[in-house]
């Protein structure tokens, strides 16, 4: 029974299995056991093992950052930024950044947090709590809404069939406000994509961001022409994703009390705002950098971040720092269930992404953070202990995306056109350089290590390895795992609560699985994610 | 209301990285919601029937969906492949299960191709394998065509390589299978199974910093002005129509950013095009033969 969750399948009738989990970016699978009506336990495995990085040994250093944005179509923009980091700190340029090189860089990366965060709502979660049927009777006057109802009309209605049926709650002027904001969304995704290729050349996988800076020329017309389409990404985050996170949490307000998680949160700062310290983890940065762990907030210590493989499709001598960290497939491994490692801070799970940074922020002093977050627990009704829920993941996400577009307008402005934007680059014969910064979905770790002037090991600790990890061996789960026990299942064969607390994390699992590596003769061993 | 043809479209993701669903969110004309919704040319929809980033459903429910689309014997539907095929081990990449098993993602393609109208081959993993298939891999990882060669299946084969493509590419060649049918499509392609309406053109030969090249004026470092050439730019061996088409709705591309080209849509693309920031070492390049000849003797100078 190898490659299943094989406990589950020998209690009979209780199961439930979903494969795939689909709006997530991935080959993702759940497998939860139910008993009355309650979830009892969870596996979250992934599925699909590319063996990226082991790609990447014996390369050019610097097709690091560009190769490495290939792992994720998504957030290819914050794994570039991570690599180029790592490289920045390994060829010695680290405090070297020149201002329009950092500003650049925080321009693209924060053009697609937007893209990332508004797909994700839309385009990825939306659909477990509107309901598109509504439009079977539009009369409005609307273009697009019309074109949804004469689709549905024609009757053939992939992909918004089949799915899980009973439990969409919102009435019809509601669902047909919260389809309308569905399109419009499709459309201002791909404004912030245009926007990031005015400095990146294009998207998916820009080829703006190096090592040592960013490639494109500063002007003015390339500022203004930002400027336009930031105006735009910037009304819609106000006018329409912000109020429908409430909408939705006005008819969905039980989901500020679902899946909560291990509520324990890791974020390593992203957005620089400093050019001269070489240390990445020192840098003044614009969204917060902490651990918070049973209310107490700590600094964040590389030393604390290793990985376990107790349940994970490797051999067990792969359980180490990522520095040191070894990764060789065992397909067939008993007790694995997952091609995610377990990563671990302190020995224990944590979670990452838009929840996590707001927590440490709010913890932490943060004061865009704590003026976002108390204005809205107060529009919502809630106190701050609700913000660890499936809601809570979807409000931080969408006042970050606030935070981050208001900031991209004053960064363009700081933008000083003629002037340098890299920095000459040398390879050196040996060096190690570690890039950690932030993706849309949480802390982002790249460790690159050079020989004779190529790379000799790379490896990626993710978001979602760190949220969608299997158990480690002393048999705690992973935080998608805590948060889907215990929670209460209404309808077994339409199990709305299961998806909506997967969906709620924003899984990546191209992000997360590693690729890994043999222990050649020649090359070593090294882990890719 | 007059009858609508529906084209059935399976989106089946392999060893892929989301990139090229997420390019295909960015078409411009029409948009991505035009081409769920409306009809792609008129009296013809585009019928979205399975793809894993868009649809509602999700487990046993879609995974039934490619057994009734790969059921049908009418041929009536198109198959997208994106990623490539992990042939190393069925525990690579697996989708669904049946008979409590999991079902390799190379399985699913082999059966849904062997009944499909066409194949397209999405990206250059789809394509030629790409990334995944590069040296250093560990899993097998094979293109579709690779996969159709193994299993001896004969299905019309379009690639569209690129890393991502750019929508247009998709949607201009669907628009042309709609409009003027699959057989003026593949009798329009080149040598690696692409349309030529997309990939005719060289990019060295059509690029904005030509004039640069012809005078001499080099970029030494990025951010400099003048042509990439001796920072790596790929452009006098890669076919596509990048410097005029531009990419994210017009806005711009690789050398209007000011970095080279490293060839994403071609077969070469990682390996012999490596590293990426390095002058073209016509040695290693198999499509050098293509050059315009008074370009190969300026870069051998």
């Amino acid at each position: 029974m190898h490659g299943s969750c094989p406990h589950f399948h020998d209690k009979d009738g209780n199961a439930i299995s979903i494969d795939p989990v689909t709006r997530i970016e991935g080959h993702m699978k759940i497998d939860a056991y139910v008993d009355g009506g309650e979830v009892k336990d969870a596996q979250c495995c992934g599925t699909l093992f590319r063996g990226f990085e082991n790609i990447l040994v014996g390369r050019h250093p610097l097709d690091a950052a560009r190769l490495t944005q290939r792992v994720c179509g998504v957030c290819p923009t914050a794994h570039g930024t991570a690599s180029a980091m790592s490289l920045d700190a390994a060829l010695g340029v680290a405090d070297k950044i020149p201002h329009n090189g950092r500003v650049l860089r925080n321009l693209m990366l924060g053009s697609n947090y937007l893209q990332s965060h508004i797909l994700h709502f839309f385009a990825l979660a939306a659909l477990d709590f509107v309901d598109v049927a509504a439009l079977a009777d539009y009369e409005g006057s609307d273009s697009d809404l019309k074109a949804v109802r004469g689709f549905i009309d024609r009757k053939d209605l992939s992909p918004f069939f089949p799915r899980y049926e009973g439990d969409y709650r919102c009435d019809k002027a509601t669902n047909v406000e919260l389809v309308r904001g569905y399109l419009k969304a499709l459309n201002i995704r791909r404004t912030c994509h245009e926007m990031l290729s005015i400095f990146g050349g294009k998207m998916p996988h820009n080829i703006g961001i190096v090592p040592g800076g960013a490639t494109s020329e500063v002007t003015a017309d390339k500022i203004a022409t930002f400027m336009g389409k930031l105006q735009e990404v910037n009304a819609f985050v106000e006018d329409v994703y912000i109020p429908a996170i409430f909408t939705v949490a006005g008819a969905y307000g039980d989901y500020f009390d679902i899946g909560p998680g291990c509520e324990r949160f890791l974020a390593y700062g992203t957005f620089d705002l400093d050019d001269k310290n070489a240390d990445p983890l020192a840098r003044e940065r614009l969204l917060p950098r902490g651990l918070l762990a049973d209310g107490k907030l700590a600094a964040v210590n590389v030393a604390g971040i290793t990985e376990d493989v107790t349940h994970a499709r490797y051999s067990d001598e792969c359980s180490a720092a990522p520095a040191q960290g070894k990764t060789v497939p065992a397909a067939q491994k008993d007790d694995a269930y997952s091609w995610l490692k377990a990563p671990r801070y302190d020995n224990m799970p944590a979670e990452v992404g838009p929840l996590a940074r707001a927590m440490v922020g709010y913890a932490g002093g943060h004061k865009q953070i704590i003026s976002e977050v108390d204005a809205a627990l107060v529009a919502a009704g809630i106190g701050a202990d609700k913000l660890p829920s499936v809601l809570g993941r979807h409000l931080a996400r969408a006042l970050e995306s606030r935070i981050i577009a208001r900031e991209m307008v004053g960064w363009l402005g700081q933008l000083k056109p003629g002037e340098a934007t890299g920095t000459e680059l040398e390879i050196p014969d040996e060096a190690v350089g570690v890039g950690m910064t932030g993706a849309p979905r949480g802390a982002l770790g790249h460790w690159i290590e050079i020989k004779d002037k190529v790379i000799s090991r790379y490896q990626l600790v993710v978001p979602t390895t760190w949220n969608g990890s299997p158990r480690d061996k002393a048999g705690v789960p992973g935080p998608i795992e805590q948060a889907l026990i215990g929670t209460k299942v209404r309808d077994r064969d339409n199990p709305f609560e299961v998806v909506r607390i997967i969906r709620s994390f924003d899984p990546c699992l191209a992000c997360s699985v590693h690729v890994m590596t043999p222990q050649g003769e020649t090359r070593g061993t090294y882990t890719i994610v | 209301m007059s009858e609508v043809i529906e084209i059935p479209v399976v989106w089946l993701p392999g060893g892929a990285c989301t990139g090229c669903v997420v390019s295909l969110l960015n078409s411009f004309s029409p948009s991505a919601g035009s081409l769920v919704l409306r009809e792609l040319t008129p009296g013809k929809h585009m019928s979205l029937r399975f793809c894993m980033t868009a649809m509602a459903g999700q487990g046993r429910q879609v995974v039934d969906i490619l057994h009734d689309e790969s059921a049908k014997d009418s041929g009536g539907y198109v198959l997208v492949m994106e990623g490539t095929l992990q042939l190393g081990d069925d525990m690579f990449a697996t989708l669904g299960e049946q008979d409590g098993r999991e079902v390799p993602i190379h399985e699913h393609a082999a059966e849904l191709a062997r009944n499909a109208m066409a194949v397209v081959s999405m990206g250059t993993c789809a394509s030629f394998g790409g990334i995944p298939a590069a040296d250093g891999n560990l899993t097998g990882a094979a293109s579709m065509e690779q996969l159709l060669q193994r299993e001896k299946i004969d299905v019309p084969l379009v690639n569209i390589p690129g890393c991502p493509p750019h929508p247009d590419w998709l949607v201009g060649t669907l628009m042309a299978v709609s409009l003027y049918g699959l057989e003026a499509v593949a009798g329009d392609l080149d040598e690696l199974k692409r349309p030529k309406m997309f990939y005719g053109k060289n990019v060295h030969e059509t690029c904005p910093r030509r004039a640069d090249f012809d005078a001499g004026r080099f970029a030494k470092k990025f951010g400099d002005v003048g042509c990439l050439y001796e920072l790596g730019c790929k452009g006098p061996v890669t076919f596509a129509d990048c410097p005029t088409r531009m990419w994210n709705t017009g806005t711009s591309w690789c050398v209007g950013a000011g970095s080279p080209c490293h060839g994403c849509v071609e077969p070469d693309f990682p390996d012999r095009l490596s590293p990426l920031y390095e002058k073209i070492d016509e040695q290693r390049m198999d499509r050098f033969r293509l050059l315009d000849p008074h370009v190969q003797s300026a870069s051998k100078a």
